[in-house]
């Protein structure tokens, strides 16, 4: 639960780069979050887990405002997400998310799906966008597939381009919502290793996974959800050795 | 197959005989069992009555181009009715002489639209050409410049009028109902009421009650003087019912897409004009082009109710042309000339709507 315990080899500055303090959520009647508390320092790793329907989701989309909270407070990068739609789009513009479901725009091209964040929010000129967009093709691994459709891409494809759209607008986090719970098994690990190097570049990320094997050896903390409630954060070694609460055990038996 | 270092080999067959080429395609689809065959058969007996005298009436025993009093020796068509009326049928009361006008602005007309359908030139210039189109088109109708005599527009009829009320309606409705279909689903309440008031009212009538109170009502409630043209009000109600029927149908394009279309353009930050413009429009008017293509379709053919106020679309003029005591009987052959006509004009809208489909598909 210390989160000061954790050893990493990056030195965070000290100023979180999001805060969530007392969040709640409702769906109607249904309070889906309670009582959430959260620091993010930057360039921290943090996986969360936690059984389906435990809110988990809801969490990382309330971030950048997919979905709306009704108490309490976020403040992401120094901006209080309230119902203001140009710091809704502030944030959104240096927050980058990654769907489960890829979402890529299926009538443009690879190469326009990167480049149409840069262009029309941050008014980068054409041919710089396109010159940084096949640089993160790149850094994908999918730099030759720039010119086909997202339809005619495997799971595995698009997700990596999905990251690399994100990445396009050069965000200061990102998130990630169970980015390989839609892939056929032999994908998910090109997708985890382009997330590993971008943990390895220093990269805040949040991610939602059910991939322990990354949660051991990429996160600096993993955090426990149930019932929309965070019930144990730990450094990974301790989570999965040593873990606190009797959910977490349950759940930990459950999937390992 | 041949290759020596593969360790299995695999033949490839052609399929047999029976199942290709002509053989196979008859056995296949004229005669795959007794009661298709019994049915082929028949069909080809009702084929062999009707065929030759339809052949002998329109082609042998016809006559193409004469004056009316050759037609009544013969027992063919006498095509003769549409050449020998030609213009009138096209330009109906448009003054003889000036009918070169309506042709030159037919031509731009056509011409605009033929380039319109290649998607290279989908850019803000196409519609800065059809304003240009509009008023170039206008002024040559209308005249009263460059030593052209003034015509009223009560004189324009015939295949003009048609193609204008009809082009310059889907023109300007498809936009209309666009935005009608995004304010139907905006969060503000009176948006959104105005919206579905609008289009629930005007889905509720019939176009001809439409035109009516458009040449009839309207003017009662203008003050005194003041007139508006009646083929730009006849222009308008076309028009505004045309972007009704065009806003539903957006509408279930726009309810056929993806949650996850919204999320992502939100967390890249665009903001809604941007979502819309450049992610959900394309993506949901390509759902809905056959829907769409229907609906203008129908659009083009109802122009040919506006005789109800008077004016003289092109079905109208032919219909004077009959009335000529000359003339009168030749019906078939000059409708047969309308429905060919009508037919070119619908067919090749939804032959470019399907190739459009193709063009636009993009592999999911």
């Amino acid at each position: 639960m210390n989160e000061t315990e954790k050893q990493t080899t990056t030195v965070p500055a000290n100023k979180p780069i999001i805060e969530i303090n007392g969040m709640h959520k409702w769906f109607g009647d249904f309070h889906v979050l309670s009582d959430i508390n959260l620091h993010v320092l930057p360039q921290e790793r943090i996986v969360v887990c936690g059984p389906s329907g435990s809110g988990k989701s809801t969490l990382i989309r309330c971030i950048n405002r997919l979905e709306e909270h009704q108490r309490g407070q976020i403040i992401v990068n120094g901006t209080e997400l309230t119902n203001d739609i140009k710091n809704i789009e502030k944030v959104r513009a240096e927050v980058g998310m990654v769907f489960q479901h890829f979402n890529l725009f299926p009538h443009l091209t690879i190469v326009e799906n990167l480049t149409l964040g840069p262009i029309w929010v941050r008014k980068t000129p054409k041919k710089e966008a396109e010159e940084m967009a096949m640089m993160y093709l790149e850094k994908v691994h999918i730099a030759e597939q720039a010119e086909k459709f997202p339809g005619q891409l495997s799971g595995g494809q698009q997700q990596r381009v999905a990251i690399a759209r994100s990445l396009c607008m050069k965000p200061q986090m990102m998130l990630f919502d169970e980015p390989t719970s839609a892939l056929d098994p032999e994908m998910i690990k090109e997708v985890l290793d382009v997330m590993i190097e971008l943990a390895e570049e220093g990269m805040t990320m949040l991610v939602v996974t059910h991939e322990m094997g990354f949660a051991k050896s990429v996160a600096d903390r993993v955090m426990f959800m149930d019932e929309g409630q965070i019930v144990e954060q730990n450094n990974p070694h301790d989570f999965f050795d040593n873990p606190q609460h009797e959910r977490t055990k349950l759940f930990l038996s459950q999937i390992l | 197959m041949s290759d020596p270092s593969t360790t299995t080999t695999r033949e490839y067959l052609k399929p047999p005989v029976s199942e290709v080429g002509v053989l196979g395609w008859l056995r296949s689809n004229l005669f795959n069992s007794w009661f298709n065959s019994l049915l082929t058969v028949m069909v080809m007996m009702v084929l062999w009555q009707l065929i030759p005298p339809v052949v002998n009436w329109a082609f042998i025993d016809s006559v193409w181009n004469s004056p009316a009093e050759a037609c009544r020796d013969i027992d063919g068509a006498c095509w003769s009715v549409i050449p020998q009326n030609i213009n009138f049928i096209f330009f109906g009361f448009f003054p003889e002489g000036q009918q070169w006008r309506p042709g030159l602005a037919m031509v731009l007309l056509i011409g605009l639209v033929v380039y319109s359908k290649n998607r290279n030139h989908w850019k803000k210039s196409l519609g800065v050409y059809w304003l240009i189109n509009l008023v170039v088109m206008g002024t040559l109708m209308y005249g009263g410049v460059f030593g052209m005599p003034v015509v009223e527009t009560d004189q324009w009829s015939g295949l003009p009028l048609t193609f204008m009320l009809a082009l310059f309606g889907m023109v300007a409705a498809y936009p209309i109902g666009v935005l009608l279909a995004l304010g139907r689903q905006s969060r503000l309440p009176a948006i959104k009421t105005l919206c579905v008031v609008y289009i629930e009212m005007i889905r509720g009538v019939p176009l001809i009650s439409l035109l009516f109170m458009s040449s009839v009502m309207f003017p009662l409630f203008l003050p005194e003087g003041v007139t508006i043209d009646k083929v730009l009000r006849a222009q308008v109600a076309i028009i505004l019912f045309t972007a009704a029927y065009i806003a539903e149908v957006v509408r279930g394009g726009l309810q056929a897409m993806e949650r996850g279309q919204f999320e992502a353009a939100d967390s890249l930050g665009l903001n809604y004009n941007q979502t819309m413009r450049l992610i959900i429009l394309p993506q949901a008017l390509k759902i809905v082009i056959p829907p769409t293509v229907g609906i203008l379709l129908s659009a083009f053919k109802d122009t040919s109710l506006v005789v109800i106020i008077a004016l003289y679309d092109v079905l109208k003029t032919t219909k004077v042309t009959l009335s000529n005591p000359k003339w009168t009987g030749y019906s078939t052959e000059a409708y047969i000339f309308l429905a060919i006509l009508y037919f070119i004009c619908c067919y090749s809208m939804s032959s470019y709507s399907r190739k459009l489909e193709k063009e636009l598909h993009t592999g999911r």
